[in-house]
């Protein structure tokens, strides 16, 4: 039983999948919406990871460094944008008093 | 190999089903519970996949601050949760429809498109992992990439950081009014001139003091 890179992108695409799902089911939750986020962006470290892990070279190894070193811009910013999500949500909730995606609609959007 | 298979399988179906208890919890708090785990879990894929720095990476920064934050703005705001749940079922039809059509398009593409990526990296690859047996570990070098070849992208991403941090106090920070503080600048230009009024009683008399040095 060999683990192959379709292994892990079938992870990869499963836990994007529920990142997906998750935005549909919680839509008035933005707390959940920015962990919905959060998984997708899991999901795609998974795949580059991967990816990077699989590379094949010379004399049949495999292996390119350079996917993990995306992988961890990737990370940085989507730290970054937690931070600020969470910070929007939370001036939000202190002028409005809910954090209820359908009261957002102050700009007639 | 199979011991590899075990803990692929394990991980793998952990986070899976984390992730969907992230999704489907009733109660925000384990929701966030819930993605701790997934992170774990993706914690434990990445050092199956050789990549022990970003897993441990994975860890410190996703469970140690992100998922924590997550935790702290839960708790503290006061919000009925279970109000927000109300169209959970109502979306739950057009949510599954659209999930399943990408999932079903990434399965479609994993089957019938061969990811044995073939020769296609030889010659191409540039920064090669280092090899077991060369003393040289991942950190090492992932540091000798990114101070080298990425150190630009590495500054930028380090500029994103200190933007995210500052933006967030921005964003967060609220002065109240009506609170007694110490002003250090009123304090430090403040001189004797204007401060100190010297008058001259004449004997038997007595000196209003004027109000304009106040």
């Amino acid at each position: 039983m060999d683990i192959g890179i379709g292994h892990y992108l079938s992870v990869a695409a499963c836990l994007f999948t529920l990142g997906i799902l998750g935005i549909f089911l919680n839509r008035k939750n933005v707390i959940v919406i920015l962990m919905s986020i959060e998984l997708m962006l899991l999901a795609v470290n998974i795949n580059l990871v991967a990816f990077s892990s699989f590379m094949p070279r010379e004399g049949g190894l495999t292996g390119d460094l350079t996917g993990q070193v995306f992988a961890l811009f990737v990370l940085t910013v989507a730290a970054a944008e937690a931070a600020i999500g969470l910070a929007i949500v939370v001036a939000y909730f202190r002028n409005r008093g809910s954090i209820a995606v359908d009261d957002i609609n102050m700009m007639k959007g | 190999m199979t011991l590899v298979a075990v803990f692929f399988y394990l991980f793998a179906i952990l986070c899976v089903v984390a992730g969907a208890g992230v999704i489907l919890a009733r109660n925000p708090v384990h929701a966030v519970l819930s993605l701790i785990l997934a992170f774990f879990n993706a914690a434990g894929l990445f050092v199956l996949l050789g990549a022990e720095f970003l897993a441990m990476l994975l860890v410190i920064v996703y469970v140690g601050a992100v998922a924590v934050l997550f935790l702290f703005v839960v708790m503290m705001l006061d919000v009925d949760f279970a109000e927000l749940k109300a169209g959970f079922i109502k979306n739950a039809p057009f949510g599954l429809l659209v999930a399943g059509v990408v999932l079903a398009e990434l399965i479609v593409l994993f089957a019938f498109r061969d990811l044995s990526l073939g020769a296609a990296g030889v010659g191409a690859v540039s920064s090669p992992v280092p090899d077991v047996n060369s003393g040289i570990s991942n950190v090492d070098a992932l540091g000798r990439l990114i101070y080298t070849k990425y150190a630009f992208f590495f500054q930028v991403s380090g500029l994103i950081l200190l933007v995210a941090m500052i933006g967030a106090i921005v964003l967060t920070l609220r002065h109240k009014t009506g609170v007694k503080r110490q002003s250090i600048s009123e304090q430090v230009s403040r001189n004797p001139k204007d401060a100190v009024e010297v008058v001259k009683v004449p004997s038997g008399g007595a000196v209003i003091p004027s109000v304009e040095g106040q």
